[in-house]
């Protein structure tokens, strides 16, 4: 009994731990991205890879989201006889919920999980105490610079994201249910309020966020060879999805609460 | 130019340095010896001050470093470089990129000072033909040697080597070797060598320090070492004399230990 207490507090204490270095972890990152060294090339570099780099996994599932929200939508407003107004579901489904959720956990699955995988590789290889053997301050040069690059192009994509899945809502809508073009673009924004918009942006500067951190602390906490590395990628992929779909809850509660 | 003082380090309540008193004068080559955990890998990183002691202080070119933040150690990190057991290339940049990488990270030099400078260090090494290449490409021996020449770029007071030759065949062996030699002879420069590998000890040291589980249990020449009749290194130069005893085994840290079997107790093994 007095074992299993003990493991519990042990358990317990290694969770503070976590939750404190991480926190730890993000004010630096943050506080980093206000002082030189700059590391411009860098940030254009992941901003490259990033945005550039997920650019097709992002249409992709922006456009079978709205393709697929609009043929369930239909039925379900069939008995209505509310057919013509699926754009307006597709519009505030994906501008408020689907389009930053999904695109962060596409992010996550690709941008989070490389992340990781690099910088725990760099750590069992000794990499990182190279860089502060060599004078170079290892979390701004490689946490500050991936954050902001995330934070930056998270948001676009999930703009992309948007765009594409009221597209690719249109094109069922177009030539599946015979919804005439104008119909369906009037109602897709009619249906959007400014304030849908802002939130729509507020969602992936968040998820962004934990993308990028827990990457980099998964990462940068990684022990135990290569088999460490594997470990940290999938922790990695699991805890930001975890934290996305757990902070989408209470950042929509927070917006309704706001109005 | 490097001086321990009764320093002790912890890690996972494991004691790796016990009271570990070293000095290395300016322009040295100081050489610790030791088993495989004895703690040699630590002390370099505690004067890197990449790990902080217990207790105990550590002098850096004149400063005590044990208690300064890791925005202060930069300009102390300036003055040394370390050559990493695995080389630590960083494997999205080419040679040329890694061996300029502090030049270029300090935007102090001109472009074409640094390219030069960076020239000059892997022709010292014998690597000017793969500048451009990518640690990938090239061989553990060639990473060794490049990561002397990125430790050679920024002209550093100290260099601090950990198992320079280790995994290496004779030749690449005797390669760095030599180049360490060169660094002492040509260049004046302090370094630190931390090793298991005895024939580089010899070759490169002006003096030795040898730890068995954190503790030092020598401090002199190579020929005092040889000369030494302590039953723990002796067994640590001449392990085949020590280890012919059935079931003996290193410790963790350099000692020997004697496994005792069910056998010993039921006589001998049936053959």
């Amino acid at each position: 009994m007095e074992t299993v207490a003990i493991r519990i507090e042990d358990a317990l204490k290694g969770y503070v731990w976590t939750v404190q270095e991480f926190a730890r972890l993000c004010g630096i990152a943050l506080a980093g991205a206000f002082r030189r060294p700059w590391y411009t090339r860098d940030m254009v570099y992941y901003m490259d890879q990033i945005g550039v780099g997920s650019l097709f996994i992002i249409m992709l599932t922006g456009l079978f989201t709205g393709m697929v929200l609009t043929l369930q939508g239909a039925i379900q407003l069939e008995p209505y006889g509310a057919i013509p107004y699926v754009s307006r579901l597709v519009s505030t489904s994906v501008v408020r919920e689907l389009g930053p959720v999904l695109a962060a956990l596409m992010i996550a699955g690709r941008v989070g999980s490389g992340i990781a995988s690099e910088l725990a590789s760099m750590q069992v290889t000794e990499q990182i105490d190279a860089l502060r053997a060599e004078g170079t301050d290892p979390i701004k040069k490689l946490v500050t610079t991936r954050l902001l690059a995330t934070l930056i192009m998270v948001p676009v994509l999930t703009v992309i994201t948007d765009g594409i899945a009221i597209f690719g809502g249109y094109v069922i809508a177009r030539f599946y249910l015979s919804i005439d073009s104008f119909f369906y673009w009037t109602w897709a924004f009619e249906a959007l309020r400014a304030m849908d918009l802002v939130y729509g942006l507020v969602k992936p500067l968040v998820f962004g966020f934990i993308v990028c951190m827990v990457g980099c602390y998964a990462g940068l906490a990684t022990t135990g060879g290569t088999v460490g590395v594997g470990r940290s990628t999938t922790q990695s992929m699991v805890t930001s999805s975890i934290l996305i779909l757990m902070s989408d809850f209470f950042l929509t509660k927070l917006f309704i609460f706001l109005g | 130019m490097i001086r321990f003082t009764d320093v002790s380090f912890r890690f996972d309540n494991r004691q790796v340095l016990s009271n570990f008193t070293m000095d290395v004068p300016p322009g040295h080559t100081r050489v610790i010896l030791g088993g495989s955990g004895c703690g040699k890998t630590t002390t370099l990183r505690l004067v890197l001050g990449l790990l902080k002691p217990e207790s105990g202080s550590i002098f850096v070119d004149g400063q005590e470093i044990v208690h300064l933040t890791e925005q202060q150690m930069v300009p102390i990190r300036a003055k040394m470089a370390m050559v990493f057991q695995g080389a630590a290339l960083f494997d999205s940049l080419t040679v040329a990129e890694n061996v300029g990488y502090r030049l270029w990270e300090e935007d102090v030099l001109e472009e074409d000072a640094i390219e030069q400078a960076v020239d000059e260090s892997l022709r010292f090494v014998g690597l000017e033909d793969t500048a451009h290449k990518m640690p990938a490409e090239i061989s553990g021996g060639m990473k060794k040697r490049v990561a002397i020449a990125r430790a050679l770029a920024c002209s550093p007071k100290i260099i601090l080597y950990d198992e320079p030759t280790a995994g290496l065949d004779p030749i690449n062996t005797h390669l760095i070797n030599q180049l360490i030699c060169r660094l002492h002879s040509e260049e004046q420069i302090t370094q630190v060598v931390v090793t298991h590998d005895l024939e580089t000890a010899y070759r490169v040291a002006d003096r030795l320090v040898m730890i068995q589980r954190g503790e030092k249990i020598f401090d002199g020449t190579v020929e005092e070492l040889k000369a030494a009749e302590d039953q723990q290194i002796r067994s640590f130069l001449e392990p085949a004399a020590v280890l012919q005893t059935p079931r003996c085994f290193p410790y963790k840290g350099g000692a020997v230990r004697t496994v005792e079997t069910a056998a010993d107790s039921a006589g001998p093994l049936p053959r």
